[in-house]
């Protein structure tokens, strides 16, 4: 990675705990240290419950964070008041995954996109700010004839354009995807991806790519972060990750993906053991170790650090502490 | 394919859904035919008919709106759609199962696990097997999918989403059914927990003997699971084949052809994904000629006039203009 | 999809002006609305009741319909007295027209600030929740643990009868239902990810709950309010019925229905008339109730 670029989105130490009971806190961002260049895609992924939305959220502000900084060009944003952090919220936008729930059902489509340029007012009359929404339509590729329907009377891939059109509305830099594609069809799915990838291109955005589904993440992301119970197992470009996995967690997930390949039919698919774990209260030591089959005493005792193990390729993982 | 070995064989089958306002053509002209012990992997999108041919052969069609408008479905070498409700009972659950999708809704939260497959026995129980032998027979199921029988006694919310789907496929596998139907048994799940039950769900398919029909939207799934392939769209199967016909031969139908380019490949980094443009046809007003016609890159005037033969070559049959006239060539 | 394209639409091409004229949600609504025949019949009911209301002293007979003639005890139909006498000799078409007066404004007023009152309550349980929410709560089952005639018996008998009073007891009696009804609502809402999406736009708390929350609640707390005013008709007849409700002369439904049945094998249509007009006003309220909450929801549009 080079030296002199400044990351557009840095955490530092990121944490978020949810008080769950009396003495009982649900790690669900423990510890996050991440940077996100500009133009740049980070993809996250892991299984549900890994804490990957909270993070995502979280680094919006839409979940206060416990601890922890969210550097925006440097900038600390957590300190904002809420003036301030309204006008950033233009800056950092949010793709939902669910295009049903995430918007209003009793607003037309160009309403929904019109709103946010209402509320921030970006534009003088209300007459400029639709006409905007009507030329977004066409940038996410939505015929204008739908403009006055209403999200219910759409699919589920222009319910989803409706979405990336709002999100852009107000020129963000950086927007979190999170699990944009997960509801679509696989045809429909390919016209997003191919949507998101091109405004990128056009409007130099950012991305944090939130899913669990690795072949898209791959498709889109240049470097990737795994996660397993708020804590970040493996970082690094996404080529590496799949060519050379190093944590145990990767290596599986990896295998995990049935491919559509029959070549591929009879090979052993390395099933890891068990679930995923609670994240209330964890247990010291790493994860992963309960479903890990190289774990040893240490993983227990010890919570193994996040280390540059290869230039840009980041593992924790007591098994990578020596040369590999 | 011998005919004796046929154990499922569905013939020309149309399924309409016909509210007061409009009618859906949901199936339309299904021939399909299952041996026994094989697996078949019903493959399409959203809206493609995939489930309302499964719940078909379930009988378990909506009473008022659903109604099969032609065709048969051989059964065991009897035709399913004319029996009567009664008997039809007895084959639901007992020969023929199914496992649903979301594994959260389809448990009774009141009802202890146990009690749940017990359940299962309890009516299929011809031959009057006592108690003592359904609770054996119970703890049986459960080793099977791999949960402890000591877990019998808790009820659905203690399990975790992949244990709960083992629960939903102990009861189907509890009768020991001829046909096992799961229709996206594993799409609710993560994909390490996704791995788990589909290697359960092999190991037990080539233990028992079972056939079975693996309804899916994920090809990667088919890819590994099935021996036989059928590819759905609108209503209809455009592409049939062994598993190797669809993913190893180059000859397919555009359709299956756009689902693999809108895949985003694993190995290779492709710049862009080639996804088939426009949507899905509207079910109630279906294009007159071939249906995936208006959606298709190559296709032609004939195409959006008249309906396309099936083509076939060995196991593999196309529905589509483009083979047809490379055979009369 | 988009079949029935009455509404107009955007206007395009690059460079011009585009001609946003979509009809205000209000007209969109009537427009469904008229479409409704039930609510169209409820409507036109409701019309006519309110019109007798507003005229009463022009429709009515008799003046206030509290005259007492004692030959015309229990006197039948004629054309002096179109639905006959009661058992004091008072003209009963002035009674029931008089009497709307007073029934419905009770009803009405009451339903009405059972429903602000109730709402208010609910939405600031349900969207700040914790303490408020649970003092709210707890207060609230402390309330609901008396039973409501008994509640309103003791309210009228402290404050004494008055058409102000009942409607305080009144509310009191029915604005639990809006709570716990618009803080479930809430608390589906504010999970919603349309709600977090309106909040990653820069919304404040306020334009959530008018613009996004409010709407979506709207439905059912607009058929509760619906259903209230018809069974607040009846339970005002209820509190007539046991002598709670305005003092004896005044024509009001329920006493009427409850003096009626002295006589009811005499003279049973006594009995019917106030009845039936406590029926027509609740199901024409129940009609326009219903075909407003399918009108204001888009998503139920044909």
């Amino acid at each position: 990675m080079a030296e002199e670029r400044i990351p557009l989105i840095e955490t530092v130490d990121l944490k978020k705990y949810f008080k769950v009971g009396d003495n009982a806190l649900l790690h669900a961002v423990d510890g996050i240290n991440m940077k996100v260049y500009p133009g740049e895609t980070i993809g996250v992924v892991g299984e549900s419950g890994c804490g990957k939305s909270t993070l995502g959220r979280t680094i919006l502000r839409l979940i206060e964070p416990t601890s922890g900084q969210i550097l925006y060009n440097g900038d600390d944003i957590t300190q904002y008041n809420a003036r301030r952090m309204k006008k950033m919220r233009q800056e950092l936008q949010i793709i939902f995954q669910d295009p049903y729930a995430s918007l209003d059902p009793r607003k037309s489509v160009i309403e929904i996109i019109a709103e946010y340029m209402i509320i921030n007012k970006t534009l003088p009359t209300k007459r400029d700010i639709f006409n905007r929404a009507a030329h977004l339509m066409d940038v996410v590729g939505l015929a204008r004839r739908y403009a006055t329907a209403y999200p219910h009377e759409l699919d589920g891939g222009r319910r989803q354009r409706i979405g990336i059109a709002r999100a852009l509305s107000v020129n963000p830099k950086f927007i979190v995807c999170d699990e944009p594609v997960s509801a679509l069809d696989v045809s429909i799915q390919a016209q997003i991806l191919n949507l998101l990838m091109d405004l990128q291109d056009e409007m130099c955005l950012t991305y944090m790519f939130v899913t669990h589904d690795l072949s898209v993440v791959k498709h889109i992301s240049d470097n990737i972060m795994v996660m397993y119970l708020g804590q970040c197992l493996e970082l690094t470009s996404s080529d590496e990750l799949f060519e050379k996995p190093l944590h145990p967690y990767t290596q599986a997930l990896l295998s995990a993906i049935p491919e559509p390949d029959i070549s591929m039919r009879n090979k052993k698919i390395k099933v890891i053991k068990g679930e995923v774990v609670s994240p209330v209260n964890p247990k010291p030591g790493c994860r992963f170790a309960a479903r890990c089959e190289h774990c040893q005493e240490r993983c227990h005792q010890e919570a193994p650090e996040l280390k540059e193990v290869a230039p840009g390729h980041f593992v924790a993982c007591h098994l990578c502490d020596g040369p590999i | 394919m011998s005919n004796a070995e046929k154990m499922l064989d569905i013939k020309d089958l149309s399924v309409v859904y016909k509210t007061d306002l409009e009618t859906v053509y949901a199936v339309n002209g299904v021939t399909l035919s299952l041996e026994k012990g094989a697996t078949l992997g019903l493959v399409g999108e959203t809206g493609a008919g995939k489930t309302t041919l499964a719940l078909t052969l379930m009988r378990l069609l909506p009473e008022r709106t659903g109604k099969v408008t032609s065709g048969s479905i051989t059964f065991e070498g009897e035709n399913i759609i004319d029996l009567p409700e009664a008997q039809m009972r007895k084959i639901r659950g007992d020969k023929i199962a199914m496992i649903f999708q979301d594994p959260m809704t389809s448990l009774n939260p009141v009802l202890t696990v146990g009690e749940q497959i017990a359940e299962a026995l309890l009516v299929h129980n011809e031959v009057g097997r006592s108690k003592e032998e359904i609770e054996a027979r119970v703890d049986e199921t459960l080793t099977l999918v791999g949960i402890p029988p000591a877990r019998k006694r808790e009820y659905p919310h203690q399990f975790s989403g992949g244990m709960r789907q083992r629960v939903v496929i102990a009861i189907a596998l509890s009768c020991e059914p001829d046909l096992l139907i799961a229709d996206e048994p594993t799409t609710a799940l993560d994909v390490t927990i996704q791995a788990q039950v589909l290697m359960m769900i092999r190991d037990l398919r080539d233990r028992l003997g079972t056939s079975m029909i693996m309804i899916t939207h994920d090809l990667g799934i088919v890819a590994q699971t099935c021996d036989n392939v059928a590819v759905m769209y609108a209503g209809e199967i455009i592409e049939l084949g062994t598993a190797e016909d669809i993913f190893a031969h180059t000859m397919h139908h555009p359709y299956t052809d756009g689902l693999f380019a809108s895949l985003p490949n694993l190995k290779s980094k492709t710049a862009r994904l080639q996804p088939i443009t426009g949507l899905m046809p509207d079910p109630t007003n279906l294009p007159k000629g071939c249906k995936f016609a208006p959606r298709c890159s190559r296709c032609m005037e004939i195409c959006k006039e008249v309906p396309p033969e099936v083509y076939t070559e060995g196991t593999h049959s196309i529905r589509c203009h483009l083979f047809h006239q490379s055979k009369e060539n | 999809m988009a079949k029935n394209s009455t509404r107009p639409v955007v206007a395009t091409l690059d460079g011009e002006d585009i001609n946003f004229k979509r009809p205000s949600q209000t007209k969109e609504i009537l427009r469904r609305l008229r479409k409704n025949k039930g609510a169209m019949i409820g409507l036109f009911l409701l019309i006519c009741i309110v019109l007798v209301v507003i005229f009463a002293d022009f429709i009515a007979p008799y003046e206030a319909g509290v005259v007492q003639v004692a030959e015309n005890k229990l006197a039948p139909m004629s054309p002096e007295h179109p639905l006959g006498c009661d058992s004091y000799g008072r003209d009963v078409l002035s009674r029931l027209v008089h009497g709307a007066r007073n029934s419905l404004l009770v009803a009405v007023a009451a339903s009405i600030s059972s429903c602000l009152f109730g709402c208010t309550l609910g939405a600031i349980a349900g969207y700040f929740g914790g303490k408020i929410d649970m003092l709210i709560m707890r207060a609230l089952d402390i309330f609901m643990s008396i039973p409501d005639l008994l509640f309103t018996m003791v309210v009228v008998a402290a404050l004494s009868s008055s058409i102000p009073v009942l409607i305080i007891a009144m509310t009191l009696a029915y604005f639990t239902n809006y709570v716990r009804l618009v803080r479930s609502g809430v608390l589906n809402l504010v999970d919603q990810e349309y709600v977090e999406a309106a909040r990653a736009g820069g919304s404040s708390s306020a334009r959530i709950i008018i613009s996004h929350i409010i709407p979506n609640t709207l439905g059912i707390i607009l058929v509760n309010v619906t259903l209230n005013v018809s069974s607040l008709v009846i339970y005002q007849s209820t509190l007539s019925f046991i002598g709670l409700s305005l003092p004896a002369p005044a024509p009001e439904w329920g006493s009427m229905l409850s003096s009626a049945r002295v006589d009811m094998m005499r003279a049973p249509l006594l009995v019917v008339f106030p009845a039936l007009a406590i029926v027509l006003t609740a199901f024409s309220v129940n009609l326009l109730g219903d075909g407003l909450r399918d009108a204001m929801d888009p998503r139920l549009k044909n």
